[in-house]
C-alpha cells in the first residue's frame, strides 16, 4: 500500500522509526534524552519522524527563556534537526489548541495531523519510542 | 520471535524494571530469542552493585545479573545517561556493559519488535 521510496533497491533494509515525545520539555529529562536518541538514530539512515503530542507541543514553543530554573535551553537543536536530513516533524492538532498554540508559535516547520491522520501515520511506522 | 527491549526506569520506584524482567523470563520460556536489553534515562539505576534492598525483597539488579549468565542476555546501559547519573564501569554489576545509543538503535533495527518498559 504505502510507498517504498526510503529503501533502496538493495543494501539492509530501512526501518520507519518514530519518536513520540509527550512531555514538557524541563521539569523531566525524558524530552532532551529523546532528543539524544534521535541524533544518533539519523546517523543511522533509518526513516525518522518525530512526532510532538500533549505536553510535548512545548517543547518547540519559541522564545524559551531557562535562566530562572538553572536549566540549559536545549531548544536550539530541534533547529538542528534538519541538518541531519531529519524533516518529518508532526504535532497534534488538539495539543497544540488545547494549549492555544499555532504553527506560529514553534521554532520549526511541521506538519499540523489531527489524530486520525497521526494513528495512520504510527500504523506505518517499524519502530515507535514514546518518551 | 526476536525481541529488544528499552527500560527507561529504575529500580523499585517504579514496576518498569520488574515487568521488563518478567517479559524476558516468559519470552525465553516461549522459546524467544531477546537480543538485547538498553538501560535509558533512570533505567540506568538497574546496572549499580551498590543497592542493598532488605532482605524480604526482591533484588532487582541481581536478578538481571543472573539472567546474563544464565541465558547470555546482553544488559547495556547507556554511557551518557549512565555518565550523568554516576553510573561508571567501577560500579557495575555484573553482566552489564556500557555502550552508546547506538546500541538501542541498533535493537530497533535488528529485533522483530522493540518494546518499552517505562513509566
Amino acid at each position: 500500500m504505502s510507498e517504498q521510496q526510503t529503501a533502496p533497491a538493495s543494501g539492509p533494509k530501512v526501518k520507519k522509526f518514530m519518536f513520540v515525545n509527550r512531555k514538557a520539555p524541563y521539569g523531566t529529562i525524558y524530552a532532551l534524552e529523546s532528543l539524544e536518541v534521535v541524533l544518533i538514530t539519523a546517523t543511522f539512515d533509518q526513516d525518522v519522524s518525530l512526532v510532538f503530542l500533549d505536553d510535548g507541543v512545548y517543547e518547540l514553543v519559541k522564545g524559551q527563556q531557562t535562566k530562572g530554573i538553572g536549566i540549559k535551553n536545549f531548544s536550539p537543536s530541534y533547529r538542528a534537526l534538519d541538518g541531519y536530513d531529519v524533516e518529518k516533524l508532526y504535532v497534534d492538532a488538539a495539543s497544540m489548541a488545547q494549549r492555544g498554540l499555532t504553527e506560529k508559535d514553534l521554532l520549526v516547520p511541521v506538519e499540523v495531523l489531527d489524530a486520525q491522520q497521526m494513528g495512520a501515520l504510527m500504523a506505518e511506522q517499524d519502530v515507535i519510542l514514546s518518551f | 520471535m526476536k525481541f529488544g527491549l528499552l527500560v527507561s526506569e529504575g529500580p523499585y520506584t517504579h514496576q518498569a524494571s520488574d515487568s521488563a524482567y518478567q517479559f524476558v523470563v516468559a519470552a525465553l520460556a516461549k522459546g524467544h530469542e531477546v537480543q538485547r536489553v538498553f538501560f535509558y534515562h533512570d533505567g540506568v539505576n538497574n546496572a549499580t552493585r551498590l543497592t542493598e534492598p532488605p532482605q524480604d525483597d526482591r533484588h532487582v539488579v541481581n536478578r538481571w545479573s543472573a539472567l546474563a549468565a544464565d541465558h547470555k542476555v546482553d544488559l547495556v546501559v547507556c554511557v551518557a545517561a549512565a555518565l550523568r547519573r554516576g553510573i561508571k564501569d567501577e560500579v557495575l554489576a555484573p553482566g552489564f556493559r556500557i555502550s552508546g545509543l547506538g546500541q538501542l538503535v541498533d535493537s530497533g533495527i535488528k529485533a522483530d519488535r522493540l518494546i518499552t518498559f517505562g513509566d
